[in-house]
């Protein structure tokens, strides 16, 4: 296999038809839209389907529909599209149904802009739908990483039974850059709680989030939240560079993370005790790492984002009050430049 | 006397196996269990059972998946046919039906059940329209009569400030990839009849693969009109046909 130079979108596109995804639904906004437009080529080539629906709302129950039925269904959006989702993203996590979404992310409140931005950080992980959970939050910081995310998500779906996102924003989105494509999977066989007529089966089969009566809601969710601690025991993922000796560690993700990355090599070169924590899963967050770290003697974080500080919650919360958390970012769709990192973890540094 | 019943010769009627042995939830007198009968037994003369899939509503027909002895899934409000869309491209040999009501349908789910007909998607919608939300208490729905009292519209419905009642069945029949649409009513023996054929034929529009049908029911819903279930059907007969005539507008 070799390297091919190709643009973000498509490549993340490709690899979700490379993972066996048979049902692709959705709604153009930039900047996902190429994401869509590849489908539209692909999906039907293969005989898979392909439909462009009247809004995400009907796109997000069109999934609903098709990952019930036990294939392996997406959707892609921004933003805006996903805040209109929000209803399904909780029918789809309380009946227990795997689906992958892939959120180019923009810039918000409201239409915002196109610019790229990290401004859905608390909508996938917190807030994707009334009741109580979290999907599965994966968060790559270049093409390949998320050509491998997206092959991931669809086995963590399927493994779960669950929502997985995989959130890039509009620069990976757009960017091009050299990435091997996995091969092509088999389809996946039909599961067997799978909505496909009864059949031979024994058995009707039901996909529902309905509980009626106290005590069934609660069993549901105390199942439910067994089945996320599972989560959070096995799948966190994070990428740590010279994080052991470091007195300050630069916590980001993604594109942010990725200049991140070139601000803390540039500061070691100086001779300066830096680190990197890359958390590559939003949700489940590495907060037991960050935690062991600040055990371990590190005393500063400098959480770098493009927003206003959304991870920052969640670094402070694993680290605890005695550390000093400091934020660096800008809503509106600016790119950090690795200068400036280098300038806020230098002035951090500097304070005893 | 002990009497001798030698039922097993002469049963001439019995539950559709189609449905489950089991009690609904339904008020008494509300034709929602009438509806779910006909096309119970439509499936079952068709031999659909373990051919088909329902796409339950959210609504007073919110466990129509624990009635029919069905593959199922429970949609969110008013995303029904876009749900039946997703499975219906999933199991394109399979027969797909939703089965809404009118809050479901005309009011929330609209866009949705516009789209599906627009696209010609294969399948079918059972429409209930009794006139009102059922489920949350009677309050006023896009096809509430004008006058009619629903909780949020206690001095009766309003034409110039909440509009004019709704005419699915002829919107949906205006619509080019819609194959069949009619309006029936299950107000009678005689109208329940009729309807049970319209949603044969609507079923075997699916089967030939013709695009998307609809059979709209005139349905009752004695506990939120504040009628008995003979008034209710009276009153189906007498206010709701002449607003909402029984036709065929695409066959
Ligand atoms: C998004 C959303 N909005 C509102 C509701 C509350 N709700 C439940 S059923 C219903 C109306 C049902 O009326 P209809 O579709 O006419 O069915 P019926 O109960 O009369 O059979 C509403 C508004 C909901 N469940 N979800
Ligand atoms: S509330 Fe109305 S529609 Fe619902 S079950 Fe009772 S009578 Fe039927």
């Amino acid at each position: 296999m070799s390297k091919k130079l190709i643009k973000g979108n498509v490549a993340l596109a490709e690899a979700a038809v490379r993972a066996g995804c048979q049902a692709y639904f959705g709604y153009p906004i930039t900047p996902q839209t190429e994401l869509l437009e590849h489908m539209a080529i692909r999906m039907p080539e293969l005989g898979r389907t392909f439909l462009q629906a009247e809004s995400e709302v009907a796109a997000i129950n069109m999934v609903y529909g098709a990952a019930s039925s036990g294939v392996r269904a997406m959707t892609s959006s921004s933003g805006p599209g996903i805040s209109l989702m929000q209803e399904g993203l909780s029918y789809i996590v309380g009946s227990e149904v795997p689906v992958v979404i892939i959120d180019v992310m923009r810039g918000g409140p409201g239409l915002g802009n196109i610019q790229p931005a990290q401004s859905d950080y608390n909508q996938l992980t917190k807030t994707a739908g009334h009741g109580d959970y979290n999907p599965i939050v994966l968060a790559p910081s270049t093409i390949q990483e998320g050509v491998d995310m997206v092959t991931l998500s669809f086995d963590l779906a399927d493994k779960y039974r669950t929502l997985v996102f995989v959130a890039i924003d509009g620069a990976i989105g757009q960017m091009m850059e050299p990435a091997e494509m996995p091969p092509m999977q088999e389809l996946h066989p039909r599961p067997e709680w799978a909505i496909t007529g009864q059949g031979e089966r024994n058995e009707k089969n039901i996909i529902t989030s309905i509980y009626l009566g106290a005590d069934n809601l609660g069993d549901f969710n105390d199942k439910l939240q067994a089945k996320l601690r599972a989560i959070e025991e096995s799948e966190v993922r994070y990428e740590a560079e010279t994080v052991d000796d470091a007195e300050l560690i630069v916590v980001a993700f993604g594109t942010s993370g990725r200049v991140a990355k070139s601000a803390v090599h540039h500061l070691r070169k100086a001779g300066k005790k830096v680190g990197l924590l890359r958390p590559i899963t939003l949700w489940p967050f590495p907060s037991k790492k960050l935690a062991a770290l600040a055990d371990g003697g590190t005393k500063k974080f400098l959480v770098v984002e493009m927003n206003m500080g959304q991870m920052l919650h969640d670094v402070r919360y694993a680290v605890g009050r005695d550390i000093d958390v400091q934020f660096f970012g800008r809503a509106g769709g600016s790119i950090p430049m690795p200068e400036e990192i280098q300038e806020k973890a230098m002035a951090m540094l500097e304070v005893n | 006397m002990p009497v001798n019943v030698h039922v097993d010769e002469n049963l001439i009627y019995k539950r559709p196996s189609s449905l489950e042995d089991v009690h609904t939830h339904y008020c008494p007198g509300c034709t929602h269990g009438t509806a779910h009968r006909i096309v119970a037994e439509v499936l079952d003369e068709l031999g659909l059972q373990k051919e088909s899939i329902i796409v339950a509503p959210v609504g007073c027909a919110v466990f129509a998946y624990t009635y029919f002895a069905l593959d199922g899934v429970e949609a969110a409000h008013g995303r029904a046919p876009a749900m039946a869309t997703g499975i219906k491209r999933a199991n394109p040999d399979k027969i797909v039906f939703t089965y809404q009501g009118d809050g479901d349908l005309a009011s929330i789910g609209i866009a949705e059940a516009i789209h599906a007909a627009v696209r010609g998607e294969n399948i079918t919608i059972i429409f209930i329209n009794n006139a009102i939300y059922g489920m949350t208490g009677g309050q006023m729905s896009p096809t509430t009569l004008p006058g009619q009292s629903t909780t949020s519209s206690l001095d009766g419905r309003d034409s110039a400030i909440t509009g004019q009642p709704m005419h699915i069945a002829e919107l949906m029949a205006s619509l080019p990839g819609t194959a069949y649409s009619v309006r029936r009513s299950l107000h009678d023996a005689k109208h329940t009849i009729r309807a049970k054929k319209a949603i044969r034929k609507a079923f075997q529009t699916q089967i030939r693969g013709e695009g998307l049908s609809i059979v709209e029911l005139l349905s009752s819903c004695p506990t939120n009109w504040k009628m008995t279930p003979h008034q209710s059907l009276e009153w189906i007969k007498e206010e709701m046909l002449p607003t909402y005539p029984i036709g065929d507008f695409k066959t």
